[in-house]
């Protein structure tokens, strides 16, 4: 087992998997008591506009998804609230646009797109350095936003009527928090990919809010058991051969189905009700 | 400041697409204190009348000041309950953080919460008497200490005019009573407009009542004329007033 952490692509995957649960951790709680899945769902899937941008100009895709996932981001926050049809219909249009520009693009790219499948699907074993100081960065940044507004978002998330009579300007705070999903998601890209990325934004934050009823320790939590779990699916997708991506997923969702079936065992017996501090 | 109308509502006409909500619609509060009940039913346009008042909705016609104010320059002076039903109750939040969310526009942009703040936040859940139960996580309270909690929130700001939105539906008897107590408390302090579909929310501490069902009929009293209320309710309506020392609906004409 310790011999693997000598290779360099077994350390950077471990990197790689500890700054996408940071990233995760903390704002996929946002994602989760705001109820925003589904935007964000759209905005990592419009993304892949981004990924085509990339191939097409000949330059790193990640370069391309990160101005393309914040323009989405963007787009899709301002038009879903002052549009006329409902919001999730505007979101199911622009989460396919974006998809359908990014085929298109990939399509006129000359040549044969290589490694395409590990953006929509994700491979942490080949994440490459230069993508690990990208991820560092985003990291840096996405904290550092939180830690700014912490009370902002909290009062946007549990209360948005409220926040605005009290003054704020709660539709750019819901933007920058849209912005900062989208930033997490790329850092989640080569984690999981485009396809996957919502799971690692709601599994573990969901699993958190079992154990308890605080916001930055929900964060906590969830950082933890993203990353703890990220980690072990890597284990399991080097050692039986398997699309890692899709084990760190299998592995979150059968530890979020355990939990909940013996917590919920334990709390019709009586034990840990109200336990959550 | 103090010489300025607190609510000052001119010819106020709110459309939503064809359909006409309120319709000119006038109101002049220019005592400091004292509580209006504005009565009315389901879909007469009462949380609208609030969103009028809170700068969320812009009237098509009329003019509408607080203060002296338009509603959104006058946000630091209102007070805002709502519904407290329309909540995720399951939200990671204690009453302690929801309470300090009142005090965001004095707090500022990119600093934490501070002494003053604090010291308001705790003034506020005092007044409402739940201090106690500050660390509580908010679904672990019942209806009444949430909206007990909503309004800590709003106080915390030190509102001059406080808006409430149903404060008292899904209270039994005794818990509204007590919420009514409370009002008369703090009505002397600041301005209360409190709506509501229940008519024995026409209580003691009401002061002046209003109807609204698209229009308001406001006579500046505490009596509500009979066609007035029928009127807003489009069918016969008797009150069976409960031991309340006043007469709260007139007589019948004949």
């Amino acid at each position: 087992m310790f011999e693997l952490l000598q290779y360099s692509f077994i350390q950077n995957a471990l990197a790689a998997s500890v700054l996408a649960s940071i990233a995760c951790g903390i704002i996929g709680v946002y994602v989760v008591v705001k109820k925003i899945v589904f935007i964000s769902g759209g905005i990592a899937h419009a993304s892949f506009g981004g990924i085509g941008l990339g191939y097409y100009l000949g330059i790193n895709p990640m370069y391309g998804v990160l101005p393309f996932s914040l323009l989405s981001a963007l787009v899709m926050g301002t038009v879903s609230k002052k549009s006329k049809i409902p919001e999730d219909s505007v979101i199911g249009i622009l989460w396919s646009f974006g998809m359908a520009i990014g085929i298109i693009l990939v399509n006129l790219t000359p040549g044969y797109a290589s490694d395409l499948m590990t953006y929509l699907f994700g491979n942490i074993l080949t994440v490459p350095r230069l993508d690990l100081y990208l991820m560092l960065g985003l990291d840096i940044i996405i904290l550092g936003t939180v830690c700014l507004f912490y009370k902002e978002f909290l009062a946007l998330c549990f209360d948005e009527e409220f926040t605005t009579v009290q003054g704020l300007p709660t539709q750019k705070l819901y933007l920058l928090l849209l912005c900062i999903i989208a930033l997490t998601i790329v850092v989640l890209i080569k984690v999981v990919g485009i396809i996957l990325v919502i799971a690692l934004l709601t599994i573990p934050a969901t699993l958190s809010r079992q154990f308890t009823h605080n916001l930055k320790k929900m964060m906590l939590i969830s950082t933890l058991f993203g990353g703890l779990i990220s980690i072990a699916g890597i284990g399991l997708s080097y050692a039986f051969d398997l699309p890692s991506g899709a084990t760190i997923i299998l592995v979150l969702s059968l530890v979020y189905g355990l939990v909940s079936f013996v917590k919920g065992r334990l709390d019709s017996r009586g034990f840990g009700s109200g336990s959550r501090a | 400041m103090t010489e300025k109308k607190v609510i000052e509502m001119k010819d106020v006409w709110v459309r939503y697409g064809n359909q006409i909500i309120l319709e000119a619609v006038n109101l002049d509060l220019d005592k400091p204190g004292g509580l209006l009940g504005i009565i009315g039913p389901n879909g007469g346009g009462k949380t609208t009348f609030l969103k009028i008042l809170l700068g969320l909705l812009e009237p098509y016609r009329g003019s509408v000041k607080l203060f002296g104010k338009t509603p959104e320059k006058s946000r630091d002076l209102v007070g805002y309950v709502p519904q407290y039903k329309g909540f995720d109750y399951d939200f990671p939040i204690s009453v302690w953080e929801v309470v300090l969310t009142g005090r965001l526009s004095h707090a500022g942009f990119l600093k934490r919460y501070g002494q003053e703040d604090k010291g308001a936040a705790l003034k506020a859940l005092e007044t409402v008497e739940m201090l106690e139960f500050k660390d509580r996580q908010i679904g672990q309270l019942s209806g009444g200490q949430r909206q007990r909690v909503l309004i800590a929130r709003a106080l915390a700001s030190h509102p001059k005019l406080l808006l409430l939105d149903e404060p008292d539906s899904g209270l039994d008897p005794h818990m509204q009573d007590e919420l009514y107590r409370l009002l008369g408390r703090l009505k002397k302090d600041m301005a209360i407009v409190m709506v509501t579909h229940d008519l024995s929310a026409v209580s003691v501490y009401v002061d002046k009542i209003a109807c609204l069902n698209r229009k308001l009929h406001y006579h500046n009293s505490k009596e509500i004329p009979v066609e007035d209320l029928e009127a807003t309710y489009q069918c016969p309506v008797e009150l069976i007033a409960h031991g309340i020392p006043h007469r709260v609906l007139g007589r019948h004409k004949n």
